[in-house]
């Protein structure tokens, strides 16, 4: 074959793969056609490993308008003709190599995907991963990511209202970046990316096509890093201002106009390529491309270069023939770029042409359908190894309690974020009731009535090392758990699933296996999966991350005069346990804990979750807030209760006093991690109500203390604080 | 009376305007295009926050150039009020209808965040519904928000009254810990020396409900609505 192994190599096709084209073709590709074949049949755009596992997800409930993987991203009822359209994205390659436009462009694609709905983008979130060392490329990776996310972000009005970071040596050479992007839309608004029929117009809008990320999606995306690779070039560079300028525009286009509008779609990886032929081949339809049409940034561009450019800020509208000068006008009034670049067809082949002549001529399907790989993954050893550790006989640790609580809370993965989250606006659109850091998800008021939405991005890479099926359930579940706390209802979420390289077959294990915990968990807890993303090849030099299952929630809240915060309220609040009681801890809960990471620097035991209890636990801390009988609510999560119970008291400046019932493996009882537990605070005269309603369902409780007026933070015979004190370890801002 | 909201390229917080001029106070608002330059049915502009034109070169210099500004200065000039917001104090800076320049913050960071504002005249359009020395909840949101003038100036700025707003403590303390930008004097917003134009840095528009957080920032808009009134 004319072909070498080398380009083969530079857009990640294997030699099979590539017969496989010639035979679909019936003659050898040209270069621009393997070019189109790399990008889409990448692991980033045509999902060859993921897709056959992630069939399994449930994707429908009654409020379900677009389900995963129709569109761009997937759209949820929230009743008075409004939809929510929410996706969650990663952008991990890219920010390894240039974090700071790494991520700014992370934040931009995602949001073009919730544009691309016709949706008014009103959130962002973000779930990031760092290394832990402690050296100059961890601190140039961290601030360039923050400081990306915050100056893209900021600049194009979209409130960021919360996320997570979690440090791990795991992620030290290759961190994560997941942008997950909410938008409002009227119900009949909703744009869809496809074509009505032959001789819908192509207009691409927004920036001139540039030289910038040719291969992201198959180079970069879809391969693991080398050592000393230049992979700069396959990096995008954004324009915040374009793009607020983009949003406005194509908001204004899609309300003046929408009737004339067959299909929205953003370039995102794979440029013109991905948006191009999967909106013409749902349908069936061919498409005519004139690539001479395509504004472009540099001189001397070939096909190759416009067709596989991932510069950013570009959107396509797909316009019935003859509707096109009303919008074209309203791209004008806002002095963007538009340009008619083609027509779509009857015919089912992608012909591309540049200057008349032409480049190349492919049927579509052939394209868009990527060829899928079902492997038979094997457990790792590794996971024999962790879970083969028997708790119990772990000894108990030789510092102090107290010592201990310091450290978790000085510790990067539970100290205060504010350092972090005030760079970014969280406020701007004026909806954002409760902020990052009062609770444990953001709730954002909607236009209509008392109702609001609640958002949430979790996600535990320690707990799928140990056990990728519970790790993927525990995400799920903790994301959830996050706004039943704040008073609101889970109804869907989406997921960005950051994994090694799928061609091994323990790595392919861990992604099944984790795919097979989230759809577990969805069904119980009845949150369909709406969207997602798959990102894999997260390895260098040969080592994988932890598999690391980013799960972004949505919760719908009915009075948003109801919402729950994490601070304590009142002195003289009771302080109850949800989920279980202090007595029945076990040093099970240590396994893949924050405890455990600080004491041992390791992955030990078997983590579990219990669903059904999940449940029932959210359930009851949702009827408790709906009934107004709780003055507070925070979930036991990082770092276990006495976490838990500190940072309610950092957020509030009022101390407890937590009785001794205190059982022997204390390290469990206070730094365990538990699934399922909430700690609320009540008013006295409240208490009776609420253990009587948690007797009603079976959740286990335990009244455990009550909450102080003063500043000491007291868990009686094992620790004894000031808030002050805590605060100098936890808030270094 | 009608409040005139300026809609700039990379503008975003004349929706946040809008509502808490419109839908909380119901005071009939509109937008100006920053192409138009027909101010003759406005009776209040209001220059919105955001990144004009992506602030890319210096914060408020290319919007500056507007169609829409030269009839800003001559609203301005002829005594009719005006209030910059965020960008729009930028802007005012960089068109001359306020002394001053607004630097990157000292932290060299952007920074959203709350602060407390005390007021230090009452005596103006923009503040006749306060007290003297009240101390209002808004946030702020904005990387360059560091006020600095020469000294000269600043004298000037003090003895005509022109600082209208100072970042302090919840109890009136003005305190370098209380300043999230670095401002000289803990300047947050002052006024041209007629009163009728004022840049500040806070988002008054964000403060205009209390499930927000605070309503604080009613006290602006309500005393502008008021001198128009009368």
């Amino acid at each position: 074959m004319p072909i070498t192994i080398e380009q083969l190599d530079e857009i990640a096709l294997t030699e099979e793969e590539y017969e496989q084209i010639v035979t679909l073709l019936g003659r050898e590709p040209n270069n621009l056609e393997l070019g189109l074949f790399g990008a889409l049949w990448s692991e980033h755009c045509g999902y060859k490993h993921s897709k056959p596992l992630l069939g399994i997800l449930p994707t429908k409930s009654p409020n379900i308008l677009i389900p995963l993987g129709e569109e761009n991203a997937g759209a949820i009822d929230i009743g008075d003709g409004q939809a929510i359209v929410m996706k969650i994205e990663s952008h991990n390659h890219p920010s390894a190599i240039e974090p700071f436009q790494g991520a700014a462009t992370g934040i931009g694609g995602i949001v073009r995907d919730i544009l691309a709905m016709g949706a008014k983008p009103i959130a962002l979130l973000n779930s990031l991963r760092f290394g832990s060392s402690d050296n100059e490329r961890q601190s140039y990776l961290q601030n360039g990511i923050v400081n990306g996310i915050s100056w893209y972000g900021n600049c194009i009005g979209i409130p960021n209202i919360g996320g997570e970071i979690v440090h791990s040596e795991s992620y030290d050479e290759n961190p994560l970046v997941n942008a997950m992007c909410v938008g409002l839309v009227e119900t009949n608004a909703i744009m869809r990316a496809s074509a009505s029929g032959s001789g819908d117009l192509l207009i691409l809008v927004g920036a001139d096509t540039g030289r910038d990320g040719i291969h992201g999606a198959s180079g970069l995306a879809s391969q693991s890093f080398e050592a000393d690779q230049e992979l700069r070039t396959t990096v995008q560079v954004g324009n915040p201002f374009l793009e607020k300028v983009l949003i406005n525009a194509c908001l204004e286009v899609i309300a003046k106009h929408k009737d004339s509008i067959s299909g929205v779609q953003d370039l995102g990886a794979a440029g013109l390529t991905s948006a191009v032929m999967e909106c013409a081949n749902k349908g069936n339809f061919g498409v005519v491309l004139n690539l001479d049409k395509v504004p472009r940034r540099e001189n001397n561009m070939t096909p190759y270069e416009v067709m596989l450019s991932e510069s950013q800020e570009r959107m396509l509208f797909l316009v019935k023939n003859g509707m096109e000068s009303p919008i074209i006008d309203i791209f004008k009034k806002w002095d963007l770029t538009s340009q008619i670049i083609g027509e779509i067809t009857n015919t089912g082949i992608a012909e591309i042409y540049e200057n008349g002549t032409l480049q190349a001529n492919v049927k579509i399907s052939n394209l868009v359908d990527a060829p899928q790989y079902k492997l038979k993954g094997i457990k790792p050893n590794r996971q024999y190894i962790i879970q083969g550790v028997a708790m119990h006989v772990t000894p108990l640790p030789n510092i102090k309690p107290s010592a201990i609580l310091e450290k978790l809370l000085a510790s990067p993965n539970i100290r205060s974020k504010k350092s972090v989250y005030r760079q970014y606006d969280h406020q701007v659109q004026n909806r954002t009731i409760l902020t990052p850091g009062q609770a444990d998800a953001s709730i954002l008021s909607l236009p209509k009535g008392k109702k609001g939405i609640a958002l949430s991005v979790d996600g535990n890479g320690r707990m799928t090392e140990a056990d990728p099926f519970v790790g993927g359930a525990i995400s799920v579940a903790e994301a959830c758990r996050n706004l039943s706390c704040v008073g609101a209802e889970p109804i869907a979420i989406t997921d960005c699933l950051n994994f090694g390289n799928p061609k091994k077959l323990d790595i392919y294990y861990q992604l099944e296996e984790c795919i097979k915990g989230i759809a577990h968990a969805c069904e119980i807890l009845e949150t369909p999966v709406v969207s997602g993303n798959v990102s894999l090849f997260n390895e260098s030099r040969g080592s994988a991350i932890h598999p690391t299952p980013i799960i972004g929630a949505l919760g719908m809240i009915s009075n948003i005069e109801n919402r729950v915060s994490m601070g304590w309220k009142n002195p003289d609040d009771i302080i109850v346990l949800l989920g279980s009681t202090l007595q029945s801890s076990q040093p099970d809960s240590l396994a893949g804990s924050e405890v455990q990471n600080l004491l041992t620097n390791k992955i030990a035991g078997k983590p579990s979750i219990n669903l059904i209890l999940e449940k029932s636990v959210q359930e009851l801390v949702r009827n408790f807030s709906q009934r107004q009988l709780i003055n507070s609510a925070h979930d036991c999560s990082k770092g276990g209760m006495a976490i838990t119970l500190a940072e309610s008291s950092l957020l509030s400046n009022l101390g407890v006093h937590i009785h001794n019932d205190i059982p022997e493996r204390w390290d469990a009882c206070l730094f365990g991690e538990t699934q399922s537990r909430i700690v609320i605070s009540c008013s006295p005269e409240k208490l009776s109500e609420i253990t009587s309603a948690a007797e009603n369902v079976n959740v286990p409780y335990d009244v455990i203390g009550k909450v102080l007026g003063t500043n000491d933070f007291v868990i009686e015979g094992y620790i004894e604080q000031s808030i002050e004190n805590m605060k100098s370890f936890w808030d270094t801002s | 009376m009608r409040i005139g909201i300026v809609v700039f390229p990379g503008t975003w917080s004349d929706e946040d305007c809008h509502m808490a001029f419109s839908e909380v106070l119901g005071v009939e608002t509109t937008y100006v295009w920053h192409k138009d330059t027909d101010l003759s049915d406005i009776d209040c502009v209001v220059l919105p926050g955001g990144f004009s034109y992506g602030d890319y070169l210096r914060t408020g210099a290319i919007a500056r150039f507007s169609p829409v500004m030269e009839s800003v200065l001559r609203f301005g000039k002829s005594g009719k009020p005006v209030i910059g917001i965020c960008n729009g104090f930028q802007i005012l800076c960089e068109s001359g209808l306020l002394p001053g320049v607004l630097m990157r913050n000292d932290c060299l960071e952007f920074r959203c965040e709350w602060t407390n504002l005390r007021v230090e005249t009452n005596n103006t359009i923009f503040s006749n519904k306060a007290e003297n020395d009240q101390i209002l909840k808004i946030p702020v949101s904005h990387g360059e928000g560091r006020f600095f003038i020469d000294n000269y100036e600043l004298e000037e700025l003090e003895m005509n009254k022109q600082i209208l707003f100072r970042y302090s403590s919840s109890t009136g303390d003005i305190r370098s810990s209380d300043n999230p930008n670095g401002s000289l004097n803990n300047i947050a917003g002052i006024t041209n020396k007629e009163g009728n134009v004022l840049g500040m840095m806070p988002h008054p528009e964000r403060a205009c409900k209390k499930i927000l957080g605070s309503d604080d920032g009613l006290i602006i808009l309500e005393s502008i609505i008021n001198s128009l009134k009368v």
